[in-house]
């Protein structure tokens, strides 16, 4: 059903994020630009802009007047000021501006504090070992097939209080929305217009609203913004947005980190010696392995290093390529687990910095330490076995790995 | 040894109270801030520094 691209030919003017060549490795491509632009441009996707370096990164971070977060997925269609109602944005609060951004966000935030992701560690925790159970006595496994994907997106389903049962139904949802994004606007608005999710989020929302249970659901739908309890739109935007944002990107971190692994038997001595240094080494994997590159569209004509932006004009916000900057960290390129100085964004900066942040770590660090304590030797059957996703939001989607 | 926490600048990366609980709490938004009136106790100073040197937004400040 995709439409066939042509490659890319020149990074610096035709960039595109889905092309094969960015799929399997985008880290010399952007090493490739910081030396040539700093910020690259390409008339894919009806006008793109990258920045590379963290200085440039950051600076689009902080610049809510000249670029709004109305879409953050870079695709064929360009929303229009009347298909995302601003200043709410189809997923509020992360396609939401200043002012309103900072009211829808201060409704989600307790959840999402360190203290309430603590009490998931546990079923956290058992889920990993009940996952690890099952690859009882295989010489192979998946380590992302058989393992990372299923931690965030079980862990979400029960954070919202859906059926355990409805896993499938929502890897399919989060296929479409963040990988087929090189389908052609007909093709894409076709699935949008069948309202499929729409439709799965309204049932979800009528069984909590006849029964109300203690999840985010039913806290979602008795929420009150200035008195008034939330517009339908609002909560299930905000409920889709929590479902696409905290499964793919956390199982795509799981997995980079047991890519690592696998691959550096000196990484996974230490830290069976030193489990005490797994936190450490979570921010490292985060840092050097950040899967999510964020979007923003250019809401005003004006100048950025020389480079006209117009209104309308997409951004790729590539916190992934700031964090191997080499001008901003020692060593970029090299993984070290014990990096002691480590400010990455791999959740973004300023305003939206990843409201799942501390429930990101805590998985990330459950299933490590799980996936060490039960494997802590194991190698890459096939390096060229191991595939990538496609889109904003990097990671190995199939990781045949050899218990040793 | 005293730490600030610029609530303008903190995003509520949550990495100061990760690295150092005892010098840094979190309000129910997930927001930093220091505890103590930001005195850091004899033996803590490389925790602090740490907290600091880890803040992407720069939020932390440390002064002798």
């Amino acid at each position: 059903m995709t439409t066939q691209r042509a490659r890319v030919s020149d990074w610096a003017s035709d960039f595109d994020h889905t092309d094969p060549q960015w799929v399997a490795d985008p880290y010399p491509i952007w090493d490739e630009l910081r030396a040539r632009c700093p910020v690259a441009h390409s008339e894919r996707y009806g006008g793109t802009w990258l920045p590379v370096r963290h200085e440039d990164v950051a600076a689009v971070a902080y610049d809510t007047e000249h670029f709004t977060s109305r879409s953050v997925v870079v695709s064929e269609v360009r929303p229009g000021p009347d298909d995302l109602p601003a200043p709410i944005g189809l997923a509020p609060p992360i396609t939401s501006d200043p002012p309103f951004h900072a009211l829808a966000r201060r409704l989600l935030l307790p959840a999402f504090s360190p203290k309430p992701i603590e009490a998931l560690e546990p079923f956290t925790r058992e889920l990993c070992v009940e996952l690890l159970d099952a690859t009882a006595g295989k010489p192979q496994v998946d380590a992302a097939v058989d393992y990372a994907q299923h931690i965030p997106l079980r862990v979400i389903v029960r954070m919202l209080g859906f059926p355990q049962d409805d896993a499938d139904v929502f890897r399919r949802f989060i296929r479409m929305v963040l990988e087929d994004v090189d389908q052609s606007a007909e093709e894409r608005q076709a699935i949008v217009d069948e309202g499929e999710l729409d439709v799965y989020m309204n049932a979800r929302i009528a069984e909590h609203l006849a029964d109300p249970q203690d999840d985010l659901t039913s806290f979602l739908l008795n929420a009150e913004l200035d008195g008034n309890k939330l517009d339908p739109d609002h909560v299930r935007g905000t409920m889709v947005l929590l479902m696409i944002a905290g499964i793919d990107t956390t199982w795509s971190a799981i997995g980079a980190s047991l890519w690592h692994l696998a691959q550096n038997p000196a990484d996974r001595q230490r830290l069976a010696a030193e489990p005490e240094l797994m936190p450490t080494a979570v921010e490292e994997f985060l840092r050097a392995y950040a899967p999510v590159t964020m979007a923003r569209l250019v809401a005003e004509d004006f100048d950025f290093h020389g480079r006209p932006m117009k209104e309308g004009d997409w951004l790729l916000l590539p916190f992934p390529a700031a964090n191997r900057d080499p001008e901003f960290f020692a060593d970029a390129d090299k993984v070290q687990i014990d990096r002691a100085e480590n400010r990455h964004a791999a959740f973004g900066l300023g305003i939206h910095r990843c409201i799942g942040s501390n429930l990101a770590r805590m998985e990330l660090r459950v299933a490590l330490e799980e996936w060490m304590k039960r494997y802590p030797d194991f190698e890459l059957v096939d390096p060229t076995k191991v595939t990538w996703s496609a889109g904003q939001v990097r990671g190995p989607r199939t990781i045949p790995v050899r218990i040793l | 040894m005293r730490v600030h926490v610029d609530p303008e600048k903190c995003q509520g990366h949550n990495r100061c109270y990760a690295l150092a609980p005892e010098l840094f709490d979190i309000d129910d938004l997930g927001n930093a801030f220091e505890l103590n009136d930001g005195v850091v106790p004899a033996g803590l100073e490389d925790k602090a520094r740490s907290a600091a040197a880890n803040c992407p937004e720069y939020a932390i400040s440390v002064s002798e």
